[in-house]
């Protein structure tokens, strides 16, 4: 199959388990993150030739701004359109940091590339995120602690945490975007 | 954390998501934009005493449809400037459609006048109020609209500053209409521009600063 026929497979598929995901299944979601995974970890790697220790990072990062962004997508969209917009200014953010300002180009690019091909060999990430979690304050980390990595109810979680079941849900949804912002200051 | 256990981690217990919140947040942010440049005008201004009266005349309401016209095209590069990877299409064009109108109304308006009421046509008694009034009573609507766009994604975060900007101007030029007198097309293709343009630079420089993701 040739990179249009390639992409365009990869786009109906991830875009049905992406709506899907955002209307409340989670298997559905679990599937769209683990494939677009791969295709972001080949699209960053043909663009990151000069620093691939970076690679994995960027995957990491690009990954948890399409969970925080989920919201944004619009299904009368081109999944292509949109994952490729995230990856780009996620690239070209990292790019601006590493190299100066005067080195500042914008890549060449071709919008499918975003999800032409795949690479399902993750490299170890340089940065930690479990680290940087639990830099995050208690009302945050506790609530992404319980249900998003032991895996409890929203119900639990604010049982353990004396916390309210909206503080719970609201604490999980700025914690991941105070993980994306503690991400961008480390650089 | 390895990749595999982020994404178990992002995809455990991940809810649905509302569809309309976008419009609806941002339907917010001008409900407090109006609400705001209502009290602002109602504090410092008030509405013409004219008004009955001018809203007889056919300029009156081009000097309403030429913000409004404005607040539409900078609405739809508002909602598309959001969310990454929607191309503004023809949104540019539809921006400079009133403004080039109106020019054109003005170059007509001007060039049929005698030369001694031209000054008057363009500089009206008001032309150093306008466009402060016009700045000042868009902010309570740049402020929300900012606070707005936070939420979602804008991949260009200057040109994203500058449409909720010229959102906000358009809808403080549309408020402050009511107030001012002046009716000459010269008058408006030039002041209430400048004013309109005053948060549209505002926000083309605070956007890469404060809409960052």
């Amino acid at each position: 199959m040739d990179k249009e026929g390639r992409a365009s497979a990869a786009e109906n598929r991830l875009r049905d388990l992406l709506v899907r995901g955002l209307a409340g299944e989670v298997p559905a979601y679990h599937a769209f993150l683990k494939e677009l995974s791969a295709h972001l970890r080949a699209f960053l790697r043909g663009r990151l030739a000069r620093l691939p220790d970076e690679v994995e990072d960027l995957v990491q990062e690009t990954l948890l701004a399409v969970h925080n962004q989920r919201h944004t997508y619009d299904a009368a969209q081109p999944l292509t359109a949109w994952v490729h917009a995230i990856a780009r200014y996620k690239l070209v953010d990292l790019l601006r940091r590493r190299a100066g300002r005067s080195a500042l180009h914008d890549p060449l690019d071709d919008e499918l590339d975003v999800l032409a091909s795949s690479d399902n060999d993750a490299a170890d990430a340089r940065r930690d995120l479990a680290r940087l979690l639990e830099r995050l304050p208690d009302r945050q980390r506790l609530p992404i602690v319980h249900m998003k990595l032991e895996g409890l109810s929203v119900v639990e979680t604010a049982r353990r945490t004396g916390m309210s079941e909206s503080a719970v849900k609201v604490g999980v949804h700025r914690g991941l975007k105070a993980l994306a912002a503690m991400i961008r200051r480390e650089r | 954390m390895k990749t595999d256990e982020l994404i178990t981690m992002l995809a455990r217990g991940a809810d649905a998501v509302e569809p309309d919140a976008l419009r609806r947040r941002y339907a917010t942010a001008l409900g407090w934009g109006a609400f705001g440049a209502t009290l602002l005008m109602a504090i410092m201004l008030g509405v013409r005493p004219d008004l009955g009266e001018a809203a007889r005349l056919p300029m009156f309401w081009v000097k309403l449809a030429f913000p409004a016209a404005l607040f539409a095209g900078a609405l739809l590069a508002t909602l598309r400037l959001s969310r990454p990877g929607v191309r503004l299409g023809r949104v540019p064009a539809a921006i400079a459609a009133p403004v080039l109108a109106m020019w054109l109304l003005a170059a007509v308006v001007l060039f049929g006048a005698a030369p001694a009421e031209r000054g008057q046509l363009v500089f009206g008694d008001t032309w150093a109020d306008c466009p402060l009034y016009v700045a000042i009573l868009s902010m309570p609507a740049f402020g929300a609209l900012l606070w707005a766009m936070k939420g979602y994604a804008p991949t260009r975060p200057a040109l994203a500053g500058a449409a909720a900007g010229l959102l906000s101007g358009a809808g403080g030029a549309l408020v402050y209409a009511l107030h001012c007198p002046e009716m000459a097309a010269p008058f408006l293709g030039i002041w209430y521009l400048l004013g309109i343009l005053i948060p549209t630079a505002l926000g083309a420089m605070l956007g890469p600063r404060l809409l960052r993701w």
